[in-house]
């Protein structure tokens, strides 16, 4: 009887250990003191604001330091006939990279848009989100990066996943592009 | 009784040949009529081509439309017989507005301004390019009846589910069966025992010193199984020690059941159209909400067979959009400005004394995500796939050469470096990628 204890209490152990490794939790951390951070991280939740995040937004109103050209165009059909009419790119010729333009296509439009700009990317063949071939677009420099810039209609603004330089440099990937389709 | 019958048929002739100049000036009037008819049922929508019409509505409208749902406009399905029986509205009006709607809101027409302040003064674009032809094509593809959901996934979803029980009776069955096999030898065993008492004969063993106890009484052999599990405990514990605080295959349970295996294998979304800043920056960070939008307006539900595949694992993908909806408050036309933050989990996770950057890795070095986190895109559940230790690190580091392609940057410190090491191809620790101050400060 005794031994049959021992056996079982043995046996609940290595259970008990294998059971502990779930991996749904976090594992087990020696000492700790120095793992945690005690400035906050990135997205981390913080009482220090109102909105509990330790994350914020930049107030009304500020501008980042460097190169920065406000963009005054209303996410409105109006600001978008009017950026379509007159909004010209800053970049000159030298400044535009289309290999950057192409990467960055490639990353953020492509996948509905298509690598040609034919509205054939994958989630169009699956006829999930239609955008249309920029061909039949009645689309200008200015009218591209308002798109851009704050979407339109079902399309989502890509204004935070670009930066500034980067949105023109797409716009003029997306000039040769329509360029291409249209010879 | 002939006589009648046949006086009837007579009659019947008879009668025949005398209508005769009447039927053929009415037989001629309905054919009239009947061309008159099926020309203007083509007029309505019959002789439109569907498939063309599909494909004229794919390239022109279903940026906007879609047929069973409303997006930026109003949902297509049946609208000329919707606007015909409603609004009194004919072909020619669609003309107009399909062709310039605006013109038509200007003119005051006072359905086209109805629906125009509808819906929130979008305009529709104008397609003055489509021929009579193409519009009842378009239409024609509009009017097809709304193809029935396919019945068989029910099955598909019982499918799993049965296997699984099939899978578990079948082991049920088996232990039982094992069970009875061993109580049965215990019987007989019994009986055979019972047997030989009866019949006087002596089934104890001869007294043999048992094998454990020659096993102890050996000093020698004592010694070396002593030093055998000392030596396996101490390998064991080693192991379990070194294990502490290394999180690989940590896999939480996330606020959304969001399927990398979906997005970036199915759907081929790249890495970096989510964790865009994995280029610029120290984190790959976590795509806020709005980024989930720029698809999830349009994609509100799943199509069947991915549904089905949600059912395996054991997810209803639609119910997990709706909490996305919940999320970004999105009443599926617009935002109702309610909007309450996801929790996901953090799984990846350097303690706070090591430094590591995205920018530096992926851009600069070209390293593709998966050599470090594994194959994100068939993961249905995210978990991580490196042990993150300062070992890993280092073997990476001495193992992979740097990324010298159109890095001006560098350029000279490259080329220093490979004559100092007198090497062709530099690898990062090279670099100084072993310097404790690099990661460390
Ligand atoms: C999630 C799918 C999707 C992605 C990704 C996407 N678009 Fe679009 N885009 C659309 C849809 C849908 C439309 C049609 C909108 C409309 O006309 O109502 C559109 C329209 C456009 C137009 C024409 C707008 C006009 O003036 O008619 C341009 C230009 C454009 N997109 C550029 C881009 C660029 C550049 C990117 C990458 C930064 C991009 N799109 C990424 C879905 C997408
Ligand atoms: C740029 C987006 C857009 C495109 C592209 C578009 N529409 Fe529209 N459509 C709308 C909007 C928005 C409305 C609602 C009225 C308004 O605001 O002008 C609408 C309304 C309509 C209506 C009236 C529906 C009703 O219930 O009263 C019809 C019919 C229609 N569209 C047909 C088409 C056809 C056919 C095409 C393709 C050749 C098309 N639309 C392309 C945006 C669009
Ligand atoms: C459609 C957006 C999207 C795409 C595309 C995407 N991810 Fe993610 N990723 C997320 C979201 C949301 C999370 C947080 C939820 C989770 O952990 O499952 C996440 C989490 C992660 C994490 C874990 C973060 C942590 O907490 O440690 C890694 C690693 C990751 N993604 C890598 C990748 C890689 C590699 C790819 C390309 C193969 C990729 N992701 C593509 C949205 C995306
Ligand atoms: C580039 C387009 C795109 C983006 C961005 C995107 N999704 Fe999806 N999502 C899809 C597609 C496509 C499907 C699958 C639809 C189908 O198969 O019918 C899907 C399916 C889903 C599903 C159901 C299946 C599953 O994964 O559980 C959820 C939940 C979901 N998405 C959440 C998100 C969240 C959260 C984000 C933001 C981090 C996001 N999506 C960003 C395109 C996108
Ligand atoms: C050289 C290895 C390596 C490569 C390549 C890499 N990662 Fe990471 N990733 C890590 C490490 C290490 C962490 C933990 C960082 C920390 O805790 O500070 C991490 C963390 C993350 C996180 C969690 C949140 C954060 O930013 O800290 C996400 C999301 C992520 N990686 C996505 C990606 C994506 C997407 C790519 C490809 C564009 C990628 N990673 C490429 C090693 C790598
Ligand atoms: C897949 C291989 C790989 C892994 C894994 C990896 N690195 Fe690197 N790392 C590189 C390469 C390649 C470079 C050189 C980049 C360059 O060209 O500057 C580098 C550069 C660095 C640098 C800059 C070194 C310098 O000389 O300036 C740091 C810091 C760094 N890595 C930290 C880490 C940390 C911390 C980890 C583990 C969490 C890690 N790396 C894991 C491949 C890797
Ligand atoms: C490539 C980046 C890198 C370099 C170079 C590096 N380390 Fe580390 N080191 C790490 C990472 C990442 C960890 C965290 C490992 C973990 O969490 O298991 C770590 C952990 C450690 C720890 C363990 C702390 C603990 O509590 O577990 C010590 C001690 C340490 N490093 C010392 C050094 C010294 C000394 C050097 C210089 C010879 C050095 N490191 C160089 C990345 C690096």
């Amino acid at each position: 009887m005794k031994t049959a204890l021992k056996y079982i209490s043995v046996l609940v152990l290595l259970v008990g250990f294998v059971s502990c490794q779930k991996n749904s939790r976090p594992n087990y951390q020696y000492m700790p003191n120095m793992y945690q951070p005690v400035g906050y991280e990135a997205y981390q939740e913080s009482d220090a604001f109102s909105n509990g995040v330790e994350a914020q937004l930049p107030a009304e109103g500020t501008i980042p330091r460097g190169d920065f050209l406000p963009f005054d165009y209303e996410n409105t059909t109006e600001g978008y006939d009017l950026a379509k009419a007159e909004l010209k790119s800053p970049l000159d010729s030298t400044q535009v990279d289309l290999e950057n333009g192409k990467e960055m296509y490639e990353i953020y439009c492509a996948i509905c848009h298509g690598k040609k700009g034919a509205g054939m990317g994958t989630l169009a063949k699956k006829e999930l989100i239609i955008p249309g071939s920029y061909a039949a677009k009645d689309i200008t420099t200015g009218s591209i990066y308002h798109t851009i810039y704050y979407g339109k209609n079902s399309m989502g603004s890509y204004a935070n996943q670009l930066n500034e330089n980067e949105r023109w440099q797409v716009v003029a990937y997306v000039e040769k592009l329509k360029a291409d389709l249209t010879k | 009784m002939k006589k009648s019958y046949q006086s009837l048929d007579d009659n019947y002739l008879y009668n025949m040949k005398h209508v005769i100049n009447r039927t053929i000036s009415s037989k001629l009037l309905s054919f009239g009529f009947m061309l008159f008819l099926t020309f203007s049922i083509s007029l309505n929508a019959q002789d439109g081509d569907p498939v063309n019409g599909k494909n004229l509505f794919n390239a022109n409208c279903a940026a906007c439309h879609k047929l069973d749902k409303d997006m930026t406009g109003p949902m297509l399905r049946n609208v000329e017989m919707r606007l015909a029986n409603e609004e009194g509205l004919d072909r020619e009006w669609l003309n107009a507005w399909i062709r310039n709607s605006s013109a038509l809101i200007k003119s005051g027409d006072a359905y086209a301004n109805k629906v125009y302040n509808a819906w929130n003064k979008t305009a529709m674009t104008a397609f003055p390019q489509l021929s009579d032809q193409d519009i009842s094509d378009i239409l024609a593809y509009t009017a097809q009846p709304k193809p029935p959901a396919p019945e068989p996934v029910a099955g598909v979803v019982a499918q799993p589910a049965e296997q699984g029980i099939g899978q578990e009776l079948i082991l049920g069955a088996l232990a039982v069966l094992f069970g009875l096999l061993a109580m049965a030898l215990i019987l007989v065993k019994r009986t055979l025992n019972r047997f030989a008492e009866a019949k006087g004969l002596d089934v104890s063993e001869v007294k043999r010193k048992p094998i454990w106890k020659a096993f102890v009484e050996n000093q020698f052999l004592m010694l070396v199984t002593a030093i055998f599990f000392l030596l396996a405990s101490g390998y064991f514990a080693y192991g379990y020690f070194m294990q502490v605080g290394i999180d690989q295959g940590y896999e939480p349970v996330q606020p959304i059941h969001y399927s990398h295996r979906i997005h970036a294998g199915v759907n081929e979304i790249d890495c970096k159209y989510c964790h865009s800043s994995a280029r610029v920056s120290k984190h790959s960070g976590i795509p806020s909400l709005n980024v989930c939008m720029n698809c999830h307006k349009s994609i509100g539900e799943v199509s069947e067979t991915t549904l089905a595949e949600g059912k395996e694992y054991g997810v209803d993908y639609n119910a997990e959009i709706q909490k996305l909806y919940d999320a970004v408050g999105w009443d599926g036309r617009a935002y109702t400005g309610e909007t309450k933050p996801v929790k996901w989990i953090r799984i990846h996770n350097l303690p706070d004394f090591a430094y590591f950057n995205h920018s530096q890795h992926v851009s600069v070095a070209g390293v593709e995500c998966q050599t470090c986190h594994g194959p994100v895109e068939e993961m249905e559940v995210l978990y991580q796939h490196a042990p993150l230790t300062m070992g890993w690190c280092i073997n990476c580091h001495r193992e992979t050469e740097v990324n010298v392609k159109d890095n001006e940057y560098y350029a000279k410190i490259h080329e220093e470096l490979s004559k100092k090491y007198g090497v062709e191809k530099l690898t990062a620790a090279q670099m100084g990628g072993l310097e404790c101050g690099k990661c460390h400060y």
